[in-house]
């Protein structure tokens, strides 16, 4: 049986997600612009936490923490994306 | 440039809401008259690439790190009305599950790096395919200017909405932004010319797909 190309694809983007613990933590360049500027001390705090700064909460190893964050993002925006997409091209075919 | 809630004032969060929503809603209605099986899972792919390469900060000069958009190799592969939805799900996703991008921040983050990261990619892409030739060559240069560009614009409208909520004076905001973003905009025009340099190698026919 031929292997579904995105198949493939989406192993490349788990293992992308997987070199996230190397990322460079310095500021991004909004953060940056609002630290030398003065008004980094405006932005607030979100009113929940689920998978809060890119760290699975509860584990202790932070490269862990941060795989395992980046692993259910990718997997999730995987689903949530081509479910949206197939329901566009669905209804398309069978307008209610 | 995920914008933290606290950044932009009651106007700006207001009308950058409906912008994105009117934005949004279009892509969807688009998309529905538009899309087809085949691009289905490229739908899924990009979002989850986007995702994955979102957190992976490259360092620029100075203690500073900018990170993909995506929204230009989104815009190339698939459109830019595809791409603002592909980008709306993952900003959505960023801000309700890893709290990077605030709630009331959405609608402005979803505009800066949905809207006009999209369109602003996808069509100096265009115009510089047009001029160089749709070669292999034009394709890659056009995606290094388009994707460079969309970084650009973004920060420039982001610096924009700072400047009209009264957080930082459009003289100070605007050069800070636009300089640093240039600067990472070289990382977004490497990483998205490669991405569609594989594509070519790969699934050359992915790129004969109509744009949406």
């Amino acid at each position: 049986m031929k292997i579904k190309w995105w198949l493939i694809a989406l192993l490349v983007c788990l293992a992308v997600a997987s070199f996230s613990p190397l990322a460079s933590s310095s500021p991004d360049g909004l953060e940056r612009v609002a630290e030398d500027k003065g008004f980094i001390d405006l932005g607030q705090e979100a009113p929940f936490q689920v998978i809060a700064d890119y760290v699975f909460p509860g584990i202790e190893n932070e490269a862990v923490a941060t795989i395992l964050a980046g692993l259910i993002g990718t997997l999730i925006l995987f689903a949530v994306a081509y479910t949206l997409a197939r329901l566009l091209v669905l209804r398309k075919k069978k307008p209610i | 440039m995920h914008i933290p809630d606290g950044f932009l004032n009651i106007a700006t969060v207001a009308t950058t809401y409906a912008v994105s929503a009117g934005g949004v809603g279009n892509a969807v209605r688009i998309a529905n008259k538009k899309l087809g099986e085949r691009q289905v899972p490229l739908m899924g792919i990009l979002a989850a690439f986007i995702f994955a390469a979102q957190m992976l900060n490259f360092p620029v000069a100075g203690g500073t790190s900018g990170h993909l958009i995506g929204a230009a190799l989104a815009a190339i592969l698939l459109g830019p009305w595809a791409s603002v939805l592909i980008m709306s799900c993952v900003l959505l996703a960023q801000c309700l599950i890893f709290q990077d991008g605030g709630l009331l921040a959405l609608g402005a983050n979803i505009f800066n790096m949905g809207i006009v990261a999209s369109f602003s990619g996808y069509y100096l892409y265009r115009l510089v395919t047009s001029l160089l030739g749709n070669s292999r060559r034009g394709k890659l240069i056009g995606s290094f200017i388009g994707a460079w560009g969309s970084v650009f614009l973004a920060s420039i409208v982001c610096a924009i909405e700072l400047a009209v909520s009264g957080a930082s004076p459009i003289g100070v905001a605007l050069p800070a932004m636009a300089g640093i973003h240039a600067l990472i905009g070289i990382g977004e025009g490497l990483i998205t010319s490669a991405v569609l340099s594989l594509v070519l190698v790969t699934r050359a026919d992915l790129l004969k797909l109509q744009r949406i």
